[in-house]
């Protein structure tokens, strides 16, 4: 979509109208309601909303979909941030005792923005995306999705284009939702391949034998690279990034 | 007669039942009576050992020769329990009984003293676990399976189709295995969970949420068990302190422990207000360690600095005596000079600035990161400048970035040495030790506010008191010899001669 035919000033305008007549709100409480398995899951659900002039408010909870229904109609969020399942209802948590409101369960969720990869595309920069930069992002969900299915086992993925420059992906088993903060993190090293800050030259080292993830990875890799980088990049017909790329050669092969 | 000879035979009957290994879980906690001298002696003994090995931890790679040599001779001197022995040898000093006994009741102990907060529980736990490794790697295997059948993990083994099948990927995935020890081996399928280390750093097959473990790898799955339930047990601990700390002979001892192992963190500020914003371009290049010059130089140079260099750099500027008025005019102004404008700076940035100093949200005062921390946790990728340049830097770029801040070669060689070897804070100390013209730092370095603190010190010409105050919080030492122990017991133990 061009740029120029999104204008932020006329979302007052708009959001009503998208609130009533698009957004869906059956599939999102029959989603988050998880077939009533768990009492009181979407009851205790917190949602927060993003207004307009960026205020920001957090704890909002509902106990049926038409209730979630009147309430979005009414503030005509511009985002809305699905938060964890808490032990009490998040509308309600002031009125807890300290200590034992807490955080019970959440779906594990991937956020792959596109800025992340500003050092290797040179269309776009920033919050600018286009269909050549793109492609990143889908090399990424294939990678992601295959790994996520086969090796972790997880079932239910729900794949979404995030709004801006990105997507996510919400992983919603059960064994998934109740994953400690530990495991989560040991998920997201497994797929991570990438290490360095701007002082790292070689971001990627790969030793013999490769991972089974890291084969499988690469063989999603390969069916892009060519045209990606080669022909929509460019990265070897200019000098400043082919100079980039010749810093990763290891200097024993250019001898 | 028989009586004696037989009452004795089942008296070690019994003992051998409690304390059949040398090692355990620490599942049930000890219920007898002792003295409140043996309370205050097994704790400060066991104290001592995790020290130590938080010590050795850092200057020498877990389970080297070196590493093992030095926990050895501290097993031995402070009469704890660390490999089967042969009963039948002339034993001198406190017997195998008496030891596994004090390791199981210094371990509660000092629960009572380390669940209160989150700090002292992570510390806790992960000596706790470092001593449980060393442990259990000493044992034999034949003991290590029975370890393992006495504490309840079992997991399934693959049969003989499957490993067929997957032998390239068994063979590929797995560390040193190879094709014969796939054939020899029992494979063990374990849930994902249960093995988070492997997962995390791909050391092994993972297929449909389960992993495939060699059994000579089942080490990282008895661990993690350790550390879990050790968590959880903790997390119960702390409920019933209240009722601990109402014991009045108690509550002495329990404090002390706790806070002999609490370096100072720089949470509570000190100074604030002394610095102002114009002394701090000359004093990061004089005073700050070099991960915080590389962030404040990329800020002045971007304009900006990605989230995780703004928490490193924010909470860093907080301990060296920030305030919020202070910390916000810093971030803003120069923010402002990029492509951030007041009022998205206002909108956006000014809120987890705040956050830093516990003026939002959860209102907890954030602690400015360790060294450990910023060395392990928060690893930098693409656009940050954040880190520890040791760890993370490329050593071409650190050579060249040291040459320029006019360290020796000779002196950037010896750097460059200590981080091939890993010791990254040693690394940091020795280019204290070049950029200040000294000979010894005389501190050991696991804080970036404590380089900047000690560096201040020296420049105003402060002499360096190598004794410490009993006040002030004893502050870990990287052992060079056997030196540092002693100052340990010197100071724990004149800590109970005050009292």
């Amino acid at each position: 979509m061009p740029v120029s035919d999104y204008d932020q000033a006329s979302l007052p305008d708009l959001l009503p109208l998208y609130y009533r007549r698009l957004f869906p709100f059956a599939q999102y409480y029959r989603w988050l309601h998880y077939g009533g398995v768990h009492k009181n899951y979407f009851q205790n659900r917190e949602f927060s909303f993003t207004l307009k002039d960026d205020i920001y408010v957090r704890y909002q909870s509902f106990t049926t979909q038409s209730e979630l229904e009147k309430e979005m109609q009414k503030m005509n969020p511009y985002k809305i941030d699905i938060g964890a399942v808490y032990s009490h209802r998040p509308n309600q948590h002031n009125t807890v005792k300290s200590g034992s409101f807490q955080a019970l369960e959440k779906e594990l969720v991937f956020d792959i923005d596109m800025t992340d990869y500003d050092d290797v595309r040179s269309c776009c920069s920033a919050a600018d995306i286009c269909s050549k930069c793109w492609t990143l992002m889908t090399i990424a969900i294939r990678i992601l999705d295959r790994a996520l299915r086969e090796d972790f086992g997880f079932q239910h993925l729900l794949w979404v284009y995030s709004g801006r420059r990105g997507i996510h992906c919400w992983v919603c088993d059960e064994a998934a939702r109740k994953l400690s903060v530990t495991a989560r993190s040991a998920v997201a090293e497994y797929l991570s391949l990438v290490k360095g800050g701007e002082e790292t030259l070689k971001k990627v080292i790969l030793s013999d034998p490769i991972h089974p993830f890291i084969k499988e990875s690469l063989l999603v890799v390969e069916r892009y690279f060519t045209r990606y980088a080669l022909h929509d990049q460019e990265i070897l017909s200019r000098k400043e990034t082919l100079d980039k790329v010749l810093a990763l050669v290891p200097e024993d092969i250019l001898l | 007669m028989q009586f004696p000879s037989r009452r004795k035979r089942l008296i070690n009957n019994a003992q051998e039942e409690m304390y059949g290994q040398p090692i355990q879980f620490y599942g049930q906690p000890p219920i007898e009576n002792i003295s409140l001298s043996e309370f205050e002696t097994f704790a400060v003994e066991r104290l001592k050992l995790l020290k130590t090995i938080e010590n050795l931890g850092v200057s020498y790679v877990k389970q080297s020769e070196h590493y093992a040599r030095k926990l050895e001779s501290e097993f031995k001197n402070l009469h704890f329990p660390y490999r089967e022995v042969d009963d039948r040898k002339v034993q001198t000093g406190p017997s195998e009984f008496e030891k596994r006994r004090k390791d199981h009741i210094s371990h509660f102990i000092l629960r009572l003293a380390y669940c209160q907060t989150e700090d002292l529980r992570r510390w806790f736990i992960q000596q706790e676990v470092d001593l449980f490794r060393f442990r259990f790697n000493e044992l034999g295997s034949k003991q290590k399976l029975e370890f393992l059948h006495r504490n309840n993990l079992q997991y399934d083994t693959i049969n003989v189709e499957e490993k067929k099948t997957l032998l390239d990927k068994l063979v590929s995935s797995s560390y040193a295995v190879s094709g014969i020890t796939v054939e020899e081996q029992d494979f063990y399928k374990v849930p994902f969970q249960d093995a988070l280390d492997l997962v995390r750093t791909r050391k092994v097959y993972l297929k449909a949420g389960y992993v495939y473990i060699p059994h000579q790898d089942i080490i990282t799955i008895v661990i993690n068990d350790f550390r879990t339930r050790l968590s959880k047990a903790l997390a119960l601990t702390a409920r019933s302190l209240p009722i601990v700390h109402s014991d009045e002979r108690l509550q002495p001892l329990l404090n002390h422990l706790s806070h002999a192992y609490v370096g100072q963190d720089y949470s509570i500020q000190k100074n604030v207000g002394k610095i102002s914003l114009e002394q701090i371009d000359s004093l990061s290049g004089k005073s700050f360690p070099l991960c915080m010059k590389q962030l404040h130089q990329s800020l002045r140079e971007n304009h900006h600095l990605r989230h995780g260099g703004r928490m490193q750099y924010g909470l860093f500027l907080k301990g060296i005596g920030l305030s919020l008025e202070q910390a916000l005019q810093f971030w803003r102004s120069e923010f402002i000079r990029g492509k951030v404008d007041a009022d998205k700076f206002d909108k956006q940035y000014a809120y987890s600035i705040r956050h830093m100093f516990g003026k939002e949200g959860r209102r907890a005062d954030y602690t400015p990161y360790s060294c450990m921390k910023v060395i392990l946790s928060n690893m930098p990728s693409q656009g940050d400048y954040h880190g520890c340049p040791f760890r993370h830097s490329d050593p071409e770029l650190l050579k060249q970035k040291l040459q320029v801040y006019k360290v020796s070669p000779s002196g950037i060689n010896q750097i460059l040495e200590l981080v091939k070897g890993m010791h990254y804070q040693l690394a940091c100390q020795k280019y204290f030790e070049l950029t200040h013209n000294v000979e010894d730092a005389n501190f050991s370095l696991n804080h970036p506010n404590q380089y900047f603190v000690e560096s201040q010190r020296l420049l105003s010409g402060g002499v360096r008191e190598p004794k410490r105050e009993p006040e002030t919080p004893h502050k870990t030492k990287a052992p060079s010899a056997a030196v540092e122990v002693p100052e340990v017991i010197e100071d724990l133990d004149s800590f109970f001669q005050d009292a």
